[in-house]
C-alpha cells in the first residue's frame, strides 16, 4: 500500500511538473514572442521547426552552451545558490494545485492537502529569497537596487494577495482546493454563478465579493511575478537589468524561466479559485461528489480543461503585458498598500456581512 | 516515516548550529531559514499542517524577509574574532544553564518515552480540517486572548507609525 | 521656469483603471486577430520571398566588371577607379599589353583588379568615373562570406557577377 501511494506520487509529479509545467514554461515563452509580434503586427520566431514551436529548444540550447561567467567580486556560494532559489519554490507549488478529477480512481493534485491556497502562499513567498540573494551576492550596486525593489514590491503585494482569496474562503468554508474546484463544478464557478445552487439571489450577491477579490487577487499576481504593468524590478534606464544583471548563461535563464513558472502557477491557482478548476461549466461530466467513481474519458477531459483555462489565462497575462505602460514606483507602491491593503480588508468585511444576511 | 522525521530534525539543529557558529550575518540569517523550514517539515509530519504552512509563511517568509533586509541594507561587517565581554559571556552561560535545567527537568518529570501521548487522527471531509479546529477553538475558548493580542499588535503599529514620523512634525 | 504640467481631471470610473484596460486590450487584440485572420500585411519573409523583381533600375549593388559582346574585357587599367574609390576599396594591378598583340593600341590592362567588398560602400562613384564604362554597379546585393579572403572579389569573380554589356566603347574602335 505504501510503495503504491509513492509510485503514484512520482508519477504524478514527474509527468505533471517535469513533462507538462515545465514546457509549458518553455512553450509561454514562445507564447510571449508570438503573440507579442501579433499584437504588434509582426510575425516572431517562425524558423526553428513549424511555426516557430521548436524556438525554445533553440533558446534552451544556446543558454546551455554559452559561457557561464561568475564574476570576480561576487561572493560564490550565494550566487550560485540564488537562481535555484527562484526556480525551485515555484515548480513546488505545483503540487497542491489540482489539474485534473480523478485517473484511474487516484485523485489528480499530488498533495491533497487541507491547507492548499496557505501552503502556495508559504512556497511562494520563498522566491523572494532567490531576488534578495542575487541582488546582494552580485555584490554590485544595480542589482542590488533591483533586488531591493523587487523584494519590497512582492512582500507588499503578498498581503493583498493573501487577503484578496480571504473572501473566497469564507464563502466556501473550505481550504482544500480539490473540494473548492467540486463545490464550482456543482454550483457554479465562484465569477460565473450560472447553474445549480448559484443561479440564486445568494449565489449572485455573493459573486459582487468574487469579483472584488479577482481583481485584487490577479494584479496583486501580476505584482508578484514582476510582470508588466509591475516589472519594476527591471529597468534599463535606471536598474540595467535588475537583480540579474551580474548573471548569464544558465543561470540567468533560471531567472527568467522561474518568472514565467511563477506565472503559470499563478494562472493555475487563479482558474481553481475562481474559474472552476478542472470543471466545464454548467455541470457537464461533473462527478455526484468529491469520492465518485468518474470514468476514464472524463478524467482525460478534465485534464484538458484544466490545461485550457491555464493557457487561456496566461495569454490574458501575455496581452495585458503588451497593452498597459508600466507603473512609477511611487503609484505602485501606493496602489498596494493604499488601494489593495484597503479593498481587499473592507471586502472581507463585505463578505462577512453578505453571509451574516444570508444565512 | 521515521527517517524523514530524523533528516528534517538533523536539518532543524544543523540550521540551529549554524546561526551561531557563523560569522557572516548573512549566512546565519540563511542558517535560520534552513532551521525554520526544518521546524515547519516536522509539525507538518505531526499532521499539524496550518502550523506548519505558517511557519513558512510568516516566520520564513515574511519575517527573515525583514531580517535579511535590514543585514544587507546595514551592511553589518563580519564578526570579528575579539573577546566577549565580561557580562555577555556571563549572561550567555546563565541562559545556556538555565535553559539545560529546564529541558532536565521536563525529561526527568515527564517520563518522555514511557508516557503514551493519545495518538491524533487525520481527520479528513469538509469542517474537520485541523484549521476549522484552531479557528473554531481560537474564536470560541481564547476569544479574549485573541483580541488582547490584537491590540497588542495595533498598538505596536500605531507606535510604529509615531516613531517614524517623527521628524515631520 | 518650471512647467506645471495640468492634469486632466479624471471621473470615478476613469480611476478604476479597468475600463481603460478593456478598452486597451480590444485595441491589441484587434490587432492580434486580424494578424491570425490574415488581414495585416506583415513583413517580407526575406530568405523565401525576395524583392528582386522590383529592385529599381538605378538600383546600386556589388560593383562589377562587365565585358563587351564579344567577350573582350572593356577595362583598360586606367586606374582611375581605384583613385576615387572613397574606402579605397579598389586595387588594381596594370599590366602592358604586349605590341604583337592585335589590340596593342590599347596598351593596358587590369592583371588583377580586386575590389574588398568588406570596404565598398556601395556609392557608384566608380562607375561614375569610368572612361570605359568597364565598372557597372550591379542589382546583387547579398554578398557573403565566411572569411575575409572570401569577401575579396577578384577579377574572375567580377566578371562573372559582370556579365555582358553592350553599347559602344571607344578603345575596341580601330578607326579611333
Amino acid at each position: 500500500m505504501d510503495w503504491y501511494i509513492i509510485l503514484a506520487a512520482t508519477i504524478k509529479i514527474v509527468v505533471f511538473v517535469f513533462l507538462v509545467t515545465l514546457p509549458l514554461v518553455a512553450m509561454s515563452v514562445w507564447a510571449e514572442r508570438r503573440v507579442s509580434a501579433a499584437i504588434q503586427d509582426r510575425v516572431g520566431p517562425n524558423r526553428v521547426g513549424p511555426a516557430g514551436l521548436l524556438q525554445p529548444v533553440a533558446d534552451g540550447i544556446k543558454f546551455l552552451l554559452k559561457e557561464d561567467f561568475t564574476p570576480n567580486h561576487v561572493r560564490k556560494s550565494f550566487y550560485w545558490l540564488a537562481p535555484a532559489l527562484t526556480m525551485i519554490p515555484s515548480l513546488l507549488t505545483c503540487a497542491v494545485i489540482p489539474f485534473g478529477s480523478q485517473l484511474f480512481g487516484e485523485k489528480m493534485v499530488i498533495a491533497d492537502l487541507d491547507v492548499g491556497p496557505l501552503f502556495v502562499f508559504a512556497v511562494a513567498s520563498l522566491t523572494v529569497y532567490g531576488i534578495v540573494l542575487a541582488g546582494w551576492a552580485s555584490n554590485s550596486k544595480y542589482p542590488f537596487l533591483g533586488s531591493v525593489r523587487s523584494t519590497s514590491q512582492m512582500i507588499s503585494y503578498e498581503i493583498s494577495l493573501g487577503l484578496s482569496i480571504v473572501p473566497l474562503l469564507m464563502i466556501y468554508g473550505e481550504l482544500n482546493l480539490g473540494r473548492i474546484v467540486m463545490e464550482q463544478a456543482q454550483n457554479g464557478w465562484a465569477l460565473l454563478p450560472l447553474w445549480g445552487e448559484g443561479l440564486s439571489v445568494k449565489g449572485w450577491l455573493l459573486a459582487i465579493p468574487l469579483f472584488i477579490s479577482f481583481i485584487v487577487f490577479t494584479t496583486s499576481m501580476f505584482a508578484e511575478t514582476n510582470r508588466l504593468p509591475f516589472d519594476l524590478p527591471e529597468c534599463e534606464t535606471e536598474l540595467v537589468a535588475g537583480y540579474h544583471t551580474e548573471y548569464s548563461s544558465m543561470k540567468f535563464a533560471l531567472f527568467f524561466l522561474g518568472e514565467y513558472a511563477a506565472m503559470i502557477i499563478g494562472s493555475g491557482l487563479a482558474v481553481t479559485l475562481f474559474f472552476g478548476g478542472w470543471s466545464l461549466p454548467f455541470g457537464w461530466l461533473t462527478p455526484e461528489s468529491i469520492d465518485a467513481e468518474v470514468p476514464f474519458w472524463h478524467g482525460l477531459i478534465h485534464i484538458g480543461v484544466f490545461f485550457a483555462k491555464v493557457i487561456l489565462f496566461i495569454i490574458f497575462f501575455i496581452a495585458v503585458r503588451w497593452t498597459l505602460p508600466r507603473f512609477r514606483y511611487d503609484q505602485l507602491m501606493k496602489l498596494g498598500w493604499v488601494v489593495f491593503f484597503e479593498l481587499a480588508l473592507a471586502n472581507v468585511i463585505l463578505t462577512a456581512l453578505l453571509l451574516m444576511w444570508l444565512k | 516515516m521515521t527517517f524523514l522525521f530524523f533528516i528534517f530534525a538533523a536539518l532543524t539543529l544543523i540550521g540551529g548550529i549554524g546561526v551561531v557558529v557563523n560569522r557572516n550575518p548573512v549566512t546565519s540569517a540563511f542558517s535560520m531559514i534552513v532551521s525554520f523550514l526544518g521546524l515547519a517539515a516536522l509539525f507538518i509530519q505531526l499532521n499539524a499542517y496550518l502550523v506548519g504552512v505558517l511557519q513558512v509563511l510568516v516566520y520564513a517568509g515574511a519575517i527573515m524577509v525583514l531580517f535579511l533586509f535590514i543585514i544587507m541594507l546595514l551592511d553589518i561587517p563580519k564578526a570579528e574574532n575579539k573577546r566577549f565581554p565580561v557580562f555577555t559571556l556571563g549572561a550567555s552561560v546563565v541562559v545556556v544553564v538555565s535553559f539545560v535545567t529546564l529541558v532536565i527537568t521536563v525529561i526527568t518529570k515527564s517520563g518522555v518515552g514511557t508516557a503514551k501521548l493519545p495518538a491524533i487522527e487525520a481527520q479528513k471531509g469538509p469542517g474537520q480540517s485541523d484549521v476549522h479546529q484552531i479557528g473554531e477553538l481560537l474564536f470560541s475558548t481564547y476569544w479574549f486572548p485573541v483580541q488582547i493580542v490584537a491590540v497588542l499588535l495595533l498598538v505596536s503599529t500605531v507606535g510604529v507609525v509615531v516613531l517614524s514620523k517623527r521628524e515631520l512634525k | 521656469m518650471a512647467i506645471v504640467v495640468k492634469r486632466p481631471k479624471l471621473k470615478w470610473y476613469e480611476h478604476l483603471y479597468l475600463p481603460a484596460l478593456a478598452k486597451g486590450l480590444r485595441v491589441t487584440m484587434g490587432h492580434f486577430f486580424k494578424l491570425l485572420s490574415g488581414k495585416t500585411k506583415v513583413t517580407m519573409q526575406y530568405p523565401e520571398e525576395k524583392w528582386d523583381a522590383n529592385l529599381p533600375e538605378y538600383y546600386r549593388g556589388a560593383p562589377a566588371l562587365v565585358t563587351d559582346e564579344q567577350q573582350r574585357e572593356r577595362c583598360v587599367a586606367c586606374q582611375l577607379c581605384e583613385f576615387i574609390c572613397p574606402p579605397r576599396a579598389i586595387t588594381i594591378k596594370p599590366e602592358e599589353i604586349p605590341s604583337e598583340d592585335k589590340w596593342a593600341k590599347v596598351e593596358k590592362r587590369p592583371k588583377t583588379f580586386d575590389i574588398n567588398m568588406i570596404r565598398c560602400i556601395y556609392c557608384g562613384l566608380c562607375e561614375e568615373v569610368c572612361p570605359e564604362q568597364a565598372i557597372y554597379l550591379r542589382k546583387d546585393y547579398a554578398i557573403t562570406g565566411t572569411s575575409r579572403e572570401e569577401m575579396i572579389h577578384d577579377k574572375e569573380k567580377l566578371y562573372e557577377i559582370g556579365g555582358v554589356r553592350e553599347g559602344l566603347v571607344n578603345k575596341w574602335n580601330e578607326l579611333k
